[in-house]
């Protein structure tokens, strides 16, 4: 972990991919890609390069979307974005990235609070995750690694879409019977 | 036989506002105790249990005396009520460990009973259940006991063969109980 690398990550905007995201269809539960863990992926391959694209296009067009894992648009692999910049709950933030292949090193301070997610529309859910949070993974393009520190909001959205990647959904990690709640509101 | 000091009340059907206000109206009329109870929507219908006690010198309460003060409910005929006695349950003994199952996957037929009699297999005990249908979407999460000498590891297993057996997946997790 560096500061280094926080600001690389910041510094970070789609632009950077050099190619037009395009704004894919967001797959439902109960379609087996978001059951399927996702292989480690060559982050320099231009197919990534492009996905890594679309999943910031779709995220960035789909009202109160702070993250897009691969396995929601039909493709399973460790691949995903992020962007909590405008979320009220967002502590730490490092606006919009990318991140392939990527890892918790370091996770505590555990924190119940209830998420949703665009592929289980119909459903919130009261899931603990950590509050402080050490990640590491690539970039698409360059592949450089990073390795950075983050909290709150962020580091609950990383952790929401790592899970993605590995072919978990938030409804496997609620804390009870009681903790899956018809949604209320959509966004 | 003497008059049993426990009951359970049942009250399933159209949901409207005031289900609970009336029927906790007239338990509480009879000097009814309401001890523990449960209610939720079950795809919009009212269903709601409840074990009330009979409290010190009203203890001569009859399972038709609770219906005729909860007649108020049934008189729309959309409001089923049933009373039944009770008696006492002992808290088995805590030598188990607890854990959140969850399921889900496309619906059909048979997945709560398939992973259900996993779990019976391994002689764990389900405490909570809810499961939800959505579209397609079958989502089950049980909260279980398993006996202090099973083993975890293998119930997990059975329960994902089972799972995979009728399409869909299931993630077994400890409780996490912080006491502070």
């Amino acid at each position: 972990m560096s500061e280094a690398d926080s600001q690389r990550l910041s510094a970070w905007t789609e632009a950077e991919l050099g190619v037009e995201g395009r704004v894919l269809d967001v797959v439902r539960a109960p379609d087996p890609v978001l059951a399927t863990a996702g292989e480690p992926i060559d982050p320099t391959l231009p197919d990534w390069v492009q996905l890594a694209a679309d999943l910031v296009a779709t995220m960035r067009v789909s009202p109160g979307c702070v993250g897009l894992a691969a396995q929601q648009v039909g493709v399973a692999a460790q691949i995903f974005c992020v962007d909590v910049s405008d979320h009220p709950k967002t502590r730490t933030h490092h606006g919009t990235f990318v991140l392939c292949n990527a890892e918790v090193v370091e996770a505590s301070r555990n924190e119940r609070a209830r998420e949703g997610c665009m592929s289980v529309p119909d459903f919130t859910g009261d899931v603990k995750r950590a509050t402080r949070l050490v990640v590491t993974g690539q970039l698409p393009g360059t592949g450089e690694q990073v390795t950075v520190a983050t909290d709150a909001f962020e580091a609950r959205a990383l952790l929401h879409e790592m899970d993605h990647c590995a072919g978990y959904l938030f409804i496997d990690r609620v804390a009870g019977a009681h903790a899956i709640h018809p949604r209320q509101t959509y966004l | 036989m003497s008059t049993p000091r426990q009951y359970a009340v049942t009250v399933l059907g159209h949901d409207r506002p005031g289900i609970i206000a009336e029927a906790t109206e007239g338990l509480a009329g009879l000097g009814l105790n309401i001890e523990d109870s449960t209610m939720t929507l079950l795809r919009g219908h009212f269903a709601m249990m409840l074990l009330c006690s009979v409290e010190g010198s009203h203890g001569r309460v009859a399972p038709s005396e609770i219906e005729h003060a909860l007649t108020g409910l049934t008189v729309a005929g959309d409001l089923d009520v049933s009373v039944r006695p009770v008696t006492d349950e002992p808290s088995p003994a805590s030598a188990s460990s607890s854990w959140v199952l969850t399921v889900h996957g496309g619906d059909r037929p048979g997945i709560v009973s398939a992973v259900a009699g996993q779990v019976a297999a391994a002689g764990g005990n389900i405490t909570d259940l809810t499961t939800r249908l959505s579209g397609d979407l079958y989502l089950l999460v049980a909260e279980l006991d398993l006996p202090a000498d099973a083993d975890a590891a293998a119930v997990e297993a059975a329960i994902k063969e089972t799972a995979q057996q009728v399409g869909v997946t299931a993630t077994l997790r400890a409780v996490e109980a912080d006491d502070l």
